[in-house]
């Protein structure tokens, strides 16, 4: 059952081939069988049963959608209501979320059945899932490697088929950061198009919810469910939300794809290089177009990245001081102590070196020439994008300079990990959507392509990705150790 | 741009963030790194360019200046530390 897609696991509940509770119990057993890979931070056992039993009532009435019964996990950085919600952190260890994310209630709405709480880098701050309080997770195509990050136990669980499906974040790339390494599909939505309320933030202005699954089909069923407008989120887009899977098999004849030139200079590893090259010459043969393109201000995504990412996280996280939930050190001698101590115990050190950098970009005398800096160059990022739009449909290019890399290589060197993230932190400071499909394997470990659409073009990104994965097959590949 | 520890000291009391001691110096090198790879961007002029806050540029929305929310203090509450009549305590800050 488990290496069906979500779309085929619906067609098996309604011929009544299997029910939602044999599959919610052949997916727990996995997840106990899988332990190895530390995807899962909590799992919602009793209540995934209790919601299969409820979604087979439903089945059998003739009632109920496309997610009914269908078991999926959620990354710990969505609150669910009274289910521990860690945020990968020390500091929410005891927090029992009293209320639902949006994403959740949406989910639940549908029917969908909840395995557990996924694995994640702390506060979503990492690209290798090794900043979790919970221990790093492990790649299921090389267990020595990392499965990425932020959403490294989403990449990791789905990549294991321990769920049809899962939920990332993407605040710099932590959706198809991991999809890549893990070899699954990954969507990043336009920002504003799924809403963040009791998603905990890190950085407002990028951080965007999205799905990771097998297939794009999967994904645009996924995403049909999370996207809308919500009046709980002062920045989602009150938009219609168009049928996902309506233009999924548009013939894509004519697409004309842009190819960013400095995408493929130095730093991209070269078998990474000729996998996304392969994968190009796939869409050449489908009729599209491919026209190079250059966007000279992507290099400096990196450096505003660590100016706007910090910033807003220093903000939003000065919400974590011991006095309302979360972790409170012992005996505080006074308010100073209590806030201080609490938050230095109850934080990891990559979170504090961005909460760091943030605080001093935002302090008296530096503000200017780093924070209003970063904005500035991120609106001439933002114009790159704009003037390619006008010449091409979509953008396509590699996700990652390398494959996923050894556990604890990066751990030493902050910027090297951050350089991880080259290919996938421009879209986020534009809010664009961009997915990341597997695309083949250097060695034994998978490559991502990435393909990118202009603001609220999911629809058009979907049906690319799709054509490309009608023609192939690595979205099918999954690991030996987990077949 | 260098910062020493007396700076990240500084910033971090800024955060109220506590670092242990024997941790300044890894903390000095590395922001001062990322300080290093911020800085390539003075690399591009911008004087003419308007900062952008937002990818969409909006606006704050406005709503309605009616009550949505219920009352659930006592539910909430049951995830703080420590609380008394209601009230979620500190220590004490006024003698």
């Amino acid at each position: 059952m488990h290496t069906k897609t979500i779309a085929e696991l619906a067609k098996g509940l309604r011929a009544k081939e299997f029910s939602s509770l044999e599959l919610t119990q052949h997916y727990l057993d996995r997840i106990k069988q899988a332990e190895i890979l530390n995807s899962f931070v909590t799992v919602t056992e009793q209540q995934a049963i209790a919601t299969a039993k409820k979604a087979d009532e439903q089945l059998a009435s003739g009632e109920g959608g496309v997610l009914t019964g269908i078991p999926l996990a959620q990354k710990d950085i969505f609150c669910t209501q009274d289910v521990k919600t860690s945020c990968g952190s020390k500091m929410l260890d005891n927090f029992i979320s009293p209320y639902n994310a949006t994403v959740i209630e949406k989910f639940n709405q549908a029917g969908a059945v909840m395995l557990g709480k996924l694995n994640m880098d702390e506060f979503a701050m990492g690209s290798s899932n090794e900043t979790s309080f919970y221990g790093p997770v492990k790649n299921p195509w090389d267990t020595g490697t990392v499965p990425g990050g932020s959403s490294g136990g989403s990449a990791s669980a789905v990549a294991a088929r321990l769920a049809a499906g899962a939920t990332g974040t993407d605040t710099g790339g932590s959706i198809r950061q991991p999809a890549a390494f893990c070899g699954i599909t990954g969507l990043k939505p336009t920002y504003g198009r799924v809403s963040r309320y009791g998603m905990i933030a890190f950085a407002s202005s990028l951080d965007q919810a999205g799905p990771m699954t097998q297939t794009v089909e999967d994904a645009a069923i996924m995403l049909q469910t999370m996207a809308g407008f919500d009046v709980k989120d002062s920045t989602s887009v009150d938009l219609p939300v168009p049928d996902y899977r309506a233009e999924l098999n548009n013939n894509i004849s004519g697409l004309k794809i842009g190819v960013i030139k400095e995408f493929f200079a130095e730093g991209l590893d070269s078998e990474c290089a000729a996998t996304v090259e392969t994968a190009l010459d796939e869409y050449r043969k489908l009729g599209a177009e491919i026209k190079e393109i250059s966007m000279p201000n992507l290099k400096l995504s990196i450096p505003v990245y660590y100016v706007i990412a910090p910033a807003e996280c220093s903000a939003n996280l000065s919400r974590f001081d011991g006095v309302r939930f979360g972790y409170r050190c012992e005996n505080p001698e006074d308010l100073n102590d209590l806030y201080i101590r609490s938050r230095g115990e109850g934080l990891g050190a990559e979170v504090k070196r961005r909460i760091l950098i943030g605080t001093y970009a935002l302090s008296a005398g530096y503000y200017d020439a780093y924070y209003i800096k970063a904005q500035k160059v991120r609106r001439l990022i933002s114009e790159d994008f704009k003037k390619a739009f006008a010449e091409v449909d979509v953008i396509m290019g590699p996700v990652t300079p390398s494959t996923a890399f050894g556990l604890g290589e990066k751990t030493g060197d902050p910027i090297a990990m951050y350089l991880s993230d080259m290919y996938t932190i421009a879209v986020n400071l534009a809010g664009l959507p961009a997915i990341s499909v597997p695309a083949g394997f250097a060695g034994n470990k998978p490559v991502g392509l990435q393909i990118i659409g202009d603001y609220f073009a999911e629809s058009r990104v979907l049906n690319a990705a799709h054509q490309y994965q009608l023609v192939t097959d690595w979205h099918r590949r999954l690991p030996e150790q987990f077949a | 741009m260098a910062l020493t520890a007396e700076d990240v000291n500084k910033i971090a009391y800024l955060a109220r963030l506590g670092i242990d001691a024997k941790d300044i110096d890894a903390y000095t090198r590395d922001l001062s790194g990322i300080l290093g790879l911020v800085a390539q961007m003075s690399l591009v002029d911008t004087d003419d360019v308007q900062p952008m806050a937002h990818p969409m540029d909006q606006t704050q929305r406005l709503r309605a200046d009616e009550v949505t929310e219920q009352d659930q203090h006592e539910y909430f509450q049951k995830q703080a530390p420590q609380v008394e009549a209601d009230l979620y305590l500190v220590p004490k800050v006024i003698e």
